[in-house]
């Protein structure tokens, strides 16, 4: 009994821990002073002038549109790769193919970012394309690291899966193709919007492979942040990072709402 | 009657898209980070010299081995190294002694609990990076959030430097992290067979001895995966030294990205990667076989 309560009493400050300097920033977006650390008074002041800076909202869409691209390309690559990892036999492509797919997983940005970059440099100077590194280019780099983590999320749910439905599928004449959509898609569905979720986030989230692998006129919103940080705190980015955080809240609550529901009914319809 | 060329046409397109794309952007791009290691920066478009050229109908290879006797000779590169292993090895054992028991308090909750509380402690995570090391700019700074209390409270007259130094860089690691290190611990603790604990302590153990005999060992896959996910990144992390650290946090990740953006030298920043990438091959291996007996599902 000892211990149990040791150990509550960390996850309580663990949580402390995690949530504190959130909130301090969400309350400070609305200091009226320039100055972040010295509270003045109540004022949204600084959301009008977020609003105000078209270079922060260019990067907003650009880091939207490439998050979602990338996530959709995350998706597909990364839920065939779980397919080989879970249903193929044991091979040597299948082996190497599983070492590339989880080593982004850890590999220090840094490096992947670097890496990402000289191949873009190399081919558009043999092969003449990628003539210009911009959307694209950071399009691939965001796809290729996401890929890895759906493949996590979807491997895992593939393996709770009974076979036999796919079995008995095939054995009334439906083929492998047929099976896939009309059963495995179905089924494995939460993972897949798990997957394509956390991938935007991630991809919305990158600074360091973004600035290898971006260009003049794909600046995304870390790039735009990170520069005016960098400088030291400022209201604008308080206001920012509070719109962050209140969607990021929303949409997990939602999702964890509408889980619990689906949930219940089930069970419902269960008994 | 199915048709086995499809079938198989199917299995080959199931394997080769995934496989080809990590072929072209993941495999492909360590080669060429490995190639111009020895190269030699150049005035030109890209900043390099040519590793291969071809004259004369010969092939021309220039191996150019000065960057890696550089990282030797200039010990401001051997130091980085240091620091880095160093501070990810300190912060790794920060984010194991405050992940653990809360991986471990939140396995033992009621099941439904479970899904809030992992949720509370993933959400963060989701959230911005950059934002949340940047949260503790204004916390840590010389006129911040904690530096104000005390003063206010009357426990220092002078501001303690706390950003821009080595425990700031800590601080940052073991927060955008943590979330990281709890998943896997979670994940076998979870599993744990209760009985076992209760065993120990029905046969006389006291609770301490039954965390070093039992629980520990038993969740050692866990241990082991939570840390290399916190170690590996952290080793080449830029963004926390950049921002919460100061001129004495001189870690890898950081000098790359000056070589490579402010000093435009790209067989050098290559050569560090490489390098990096050797010093961390052990520890990514032990994570990889970790993740692989967790996906892979031979049939």
């Amino acid at each position: 009994m000892k211990k149990l309560s040791f150990s509550k009493v960390m996850l309580w400050f663990g949580l402390l821990f995690l949530y504190a300097p959130m909130f301090i920033l969400v309350i400070y977006s609305f200091n009226e002073s320039k100055l972040v650390t010295v509270w003045s008074g109540f004022s949204p002041k600084w959301y009008g002038e977020l609003f105000k800076d078209t270079q922060i909202l260019e990067a907003v869409w650009t880091s939207l549109r490439i998050a979602f691209y990338s996530a959709t390309m995350a998706v597909i690559i990364g839920t065939m790769a779980a397919f080989v990892m879970t249903r193929f036999r044991r091979s040597w492509a299948k082996l190497t193919l599983s070492n590339m797919i989880t080593a982004p997983l850890v590999m220090p940005e840094v490096i992947t970012g670097l890496s990402l970059l000289l191949l873009f440099v190399e081919m558009a100077d043999l092969l003449g394309w990628p003539a210009e590194r911009g959307m694209l280019t950071v399009w691939i780099a965001h796809s290729t690291f996401c890929a890895a983590y759906v493949a996590v999320v979807v491997s895992s749910r593939l393996r709770e899966l009974d076979l036999s439905i796919e079995e008995a599928a095939m054995d009334l004449g439906a083929t492998r193709l047929k099976t896939f959509f009309l059963i495995t898609v179905p089924m494995i569905s939460p993972a897949l919007i798990a997957g394509w979720f956390l991938s935007f986030s991630l991809s919305l989230d990158d600074l360091v492979i973004a600035s290898f692998a971006s260009g003049p006129g794909s600046t995304t919103l870390p790039m735009v942040v990170f520069s005016s940080v960098r400088l030291g705190v400022s209201p604008k980015i308080n206001a920012l990072a509070t719109i962050i955080i209140l969607s990021v809240s929303l949409v997990a609550f939602l999702s964890w709402y509408l889980a619990r529901r689906a949930e219940k009914k089930s069970k419902e319809a269960m008994e | 009657m199915k048709n086995p060329l499809k079938i198989i046409k199917g299995r080959y397109l199931t394997m080769g898209v995934p496989y080809l794309w990590l072929l072209m952007f993941f495999a492909l791009p360590f080669a060429i980070v490995l190639k111009l290691s020895f190269s030699s920066a150049a005035i030109a478009i890209p900043p390099y010299e040519a590793t291969f050229s071809y004259a004369d109908e010969m092939l021309n290879i220039a191996l150019n081995f000065g960057n890696y006797l550089l990282l030797l000779q200039d010990s401001m590169y051997y130091m980085a190294y240091l620091t880095s292993l160093k501070m990810a090895f300190v912060a790794t054992l920060g984010c194991l002694i405050l992940g653990f028991p809360m991986a471990y308090a939140i396995a033992r909750a009621p099941a439904r609990l479970q899904t809030v509380l992992l949720l509370l402690v993933m959400l963060p995570s989701w959230t911005s990076f950059l934002i949340r090391i940047y949260a503790w700019m204004g916390i840590l700074s010389n006129n911040g959030l904690i530096n104000n209390a005390l003063m206010w409270l009357g426990v220092i007259s002078e501001p303690i430097q706390m950003l821009n130094t080595n425990f700031a860089v800590y601080i940052g690691i073991i927060y955008a992290y943590l979330p990281f290190m709890i998943l896997p611990l979670y994940a076998t603790l979870v599993k744990l067979d209760l009985s076992l604990i209760e065993a120990a302590s029905d046969l006389g153990s006291r609770s301490i001895n039954t965390f070093w005999k039992i629980t520990l060992p038993l969740s050692m896959g866990g241990v082991v995966a939570g840390s290399m996910l916190v170690f590996i990144p952290a080793v080449g992390e830029f963004v926390i030294p950049e921002l919460l650290g100061g001129p004495d946090s001189l870690m890898i990740g950081k000098v790359l990205w000056q070589e490579f953006f402010n000093n435009r030298d790209w067989p050098v920043a290559s050569s560090l990667a490489i390098v990096m990438l050797a010093l961390l091959i052990i520890p990514i291996t032990l994570f990889h076989r970790y993740q692989s007996r967790n996906m892979e599902n031979d049939v």
